[in-house]
């Protein structure tokens, strides 16, 4: 992983099997399908909800900062934890939790490279009890929003050109055909895509075991679509999990410096009163 | 205890791409369907055999793939 522009930001199965009990060390689950972790889970890891413990649950928000404190200070995180974050879906919404982290400045954390699909498909030892946390007092450091994207900035970026959209949800969302992946509830009025935005789904930087791609062939995914780092990148989804996703492969596998995370994402801007949505295949 | 009989397999269900995973914990067996594109759970179901896992799960996504609407680009 030495080719990697911050490999300290994953970590193997191997490496979680041999430190994951560590004292400094917690190893947190995060689903997209909330149950998975009460089926089986890596022993010694706790399960974060993202959709009551990793959002606001009142107005659509991530979690303000008192609230991301309560949270680390109730799974015994610290400032200098080693935090390893994995779940389904090859990390959705562990990337979720880790960008979360990451904007409220926690030092150290890590992904789980391939996910809970490749541990699981290893043969590794699971646990289905509930490991013992004993809380901490937890400050995190103010907002960094310069890892996140407000819609003000999307607009511009769409208007001015001014930073590269990557859109990663699935071609036929981005062209318009659906409005939401294969099964799932309809949750905009529209479909489309951002006008400028670029198709490049968020699994295309996936092996077929869940682990990221090497560093040469995630450079020449992004930059055959003019992603290259040479100006601001803006990536988003429908919610903004799987664009965190994408988030975490251009910052810290790719090292761009400028990325960020807009999670107000499709639902937002295919919500909005007249704004500007475009069809079909990028041009 | 550890996951035994881990098996992934892709079919195509009601004209969708569906990824179907199933393995055994214990004497339980599990079984998971995605949609390939873009990968989300559809739904995950048990059953004493691998066949009547995974027979629950298919039935399951089936439901839920079918109310997927196609829109004309």
């Amino acid at each position: 992983m030495a080719e990697y522009a911050h490999p300290e930001a994953l970590v193997s199965t191997d490496w979680v099997s041999q430190h994951g009990k560590d004292p400094n060390v917690r190893v947190v689950e995060v689903d997209v399908d909330t149950k998975a972790y009460n089926e089986a889970h890596v022993p010694g890891a706790i399960a974060w909800a993202w959709n009551t413990q990793l959002c606001d649950t009142v107005r659509r928000d991530i979690l303000s900062q008192e609230q991301f404190e309560a949270l680390m200070a109730g799974s015994g995180v610290t400032p200098e934890t080693t935090l390893v974050i994995y779940g389904d879906n090859n990390n959705w919404f562990a990337a979720w939790a880790f960008w979360q982290a990451k904007i409220y400045g926690h030092k150290d954390v890590r992904l789980m490279n391939g996910g809970r699909k490749k541990w699981l498909a290893e043969g590794r030892d699971v646990a289905t009890e509930l490991p013992h946390v004993t809380p901490t007092a937890y400050h995190a450091k103010p907002a960094d929003f310069a890892l996140r994207a407000f819609l003000p900035a999307v607009q511009k970026a769409s208007a001015e050109h001014s930073a590269a959209l990557v859109d990663v949800r699935s071609p036929q969302e981005f062209t318009g055909e659906i409005l939401a992946p294969p099964g799932l509830p309809e949750t905009c009025q529209r479909g489309g895509h951002i006008p400028g935005a670029r198709s490049i789904p968020w699994g295309k930087a996936c092996n077929d075991d869940g682990t990221f791609k090497t560093a040469d062939e995630l450079r020449a995914l992004y930059g055959h679509e003019g992603v290259d780092g040479a100006k601001p990148v803006i990536a988003y989804c429908r919610i903004g999990e799987r664009s965190s996703h994408t988030w975490f492969v251009l910052k810290y596998l790719l090292g761009f410096d400028n990325v960020t995370n807009y999670d107000g994402s499709w639902t937002e801007w295919g919500n909005l009163v007249a704004a500007p949505v475009a069809k079909g295949a990028a041009a | 205890m550890k996951i035994e009989e881990y098996h992934e397999r892709t079919l195509d269900l009601d004209g969708w791409k569906v990824n179907l995973t199933s393995y055994r914990l214990e004497t339980e067996w599990h079984a998971k369907a995605d949609n390939v594109s873009p990968g989300a759970t559809l739904c995950r179901t048990t059953g004493a055999s691998r066949e009547e896992a995974e027979q629950k799960a298919l039935k399951r996504a089936e439901e839920l793939l079918g109310r997927t609407r196609r829109h004309a680009v």
